[in-house]
């Protein structure tokens, strides 16, 4: 089981607390899309991903970025098992979405660019260290039922 | 994936707003590489003081920065513009390359919280492929 340090645990139900998920998920959704184009391969049916601008105003990748944040929540809410919170979700990327599993990296690392931009010099080393320790948890979860 | 004109134009872009804050960026990066990755101290045991914003560590940030104010103005031709600085990285200083992607990391995570209108997707790409342009370039001497 993971170990959270009273710290880590108040930094990320603080983070989550505010964070207005319909504004972080799109954005880290399409900034993902833009930084990382070979992830563009999963959405093959969002219809125009042709430029950055595109990205940023297509309704579907802000649709799916706010469905992202949704699942992260899960793990917020259940941070002694997000394991078992997760086994579902691992089975489903693996078996019907295909994705290979160091694109959970990538999005990580996007969202924690994003919420750095809206935290600013709150976003101090320590939190960037509890907000990165929690996603790769959700990285290393999500990717358990791969076989 | 190297860079094109265009990756070029937004570094340079990006630089020309940021670069009057690289002792900044550079301190904030290291002191956050420190801390988010307690691995990389085992480079610097031999300064008394490894804490956040401390006096070797701000020194060596602005330095750090130096080296990519360099390799901005060699953007061009890395490989030969960063030579030197891979002997010693590769010789003398003998960093595991896997660092300089923590680093490069931490550096964009500094420019995304001092600079986040300017730090917009197309931005980050370039900056991002930039940085992983040089570790490549600095990584160049080590076999």
């Amino acid at each position: 089981m993971v170990e959270w340090s009273d710290f880590e645990r108040a930094t990320i139900q603080d983070i989550f607390g505010k964070m207005d998920y319909d504004d972080v998920g799109p954005a880290a959704l399409s900034r993902c899309l833009v930084v990382y184009p070979w992830t563009q391969r999963y959405f093959g049916g969002f219809g125009n991903l042709y430029n950055a601008a595109a990205i940023a105003s297509n309704p579907m990748v802000a649709a799916h970025g706010k469905v992202v944040l949704r699942g992260l929540d899960r793990a917020v809410r259940n941070m002694d098992d997000i394991k078992g919170t997760y086994a579902e979700l691992s089975v489903l990327h693996s078996e019907k979405l295909h994705v290979d599993p160091d694109n959970f990296k990538l999005l990580a690392d996007c969202l924690t660019i994003v919420v750095a931009a809206r935290m600013g010099k709150d976003f101090t080393g320590e939190v960037q260290a509890a907000f990165q320790k929690f996603l790769a948890v959700v990285v290393s979860s999500l990717g358990r039922q791969y076989h | 994936m190297s860079l094109t004109d265009k990756d070029k134009a937004a570094v340079k872009a990006l630089w020309a707003k940021i670069s009057k804050s690289a002792d900044a960026i550079g301190a904030d990066a290291l002191s956050r590489m420190l801390s988010v990755y307690p691995q990389t101290k085992t480079y610097f045991s031999h300064w008394p003081d490894l804490s956040p914003g401390s006096a070797p560590v701000k020194a060596h940030g602005k330095k750090v920065m130096g080296g990519v104010a360099l390799a901005v103005s060699k953007i061009d031709d890395l490989t030969n513009g960063l030579l030197e600085l891979s002997e010693r990285h590769a010789f003398q200083m003998r960093v595991d390359p896997a660092n300089f992607k923590i680093l490069s990391h931490c550096i964009l995570v500094v420019v995304a919280t001092m600079f986040p209108k300017d730090f917009t997707p197309e931005a980050h790409v370039a900056l991002d492929k930039f940085l992983s342009a040089a570790a490549l370039a600095l990584s160049e001497r080590y076999r």
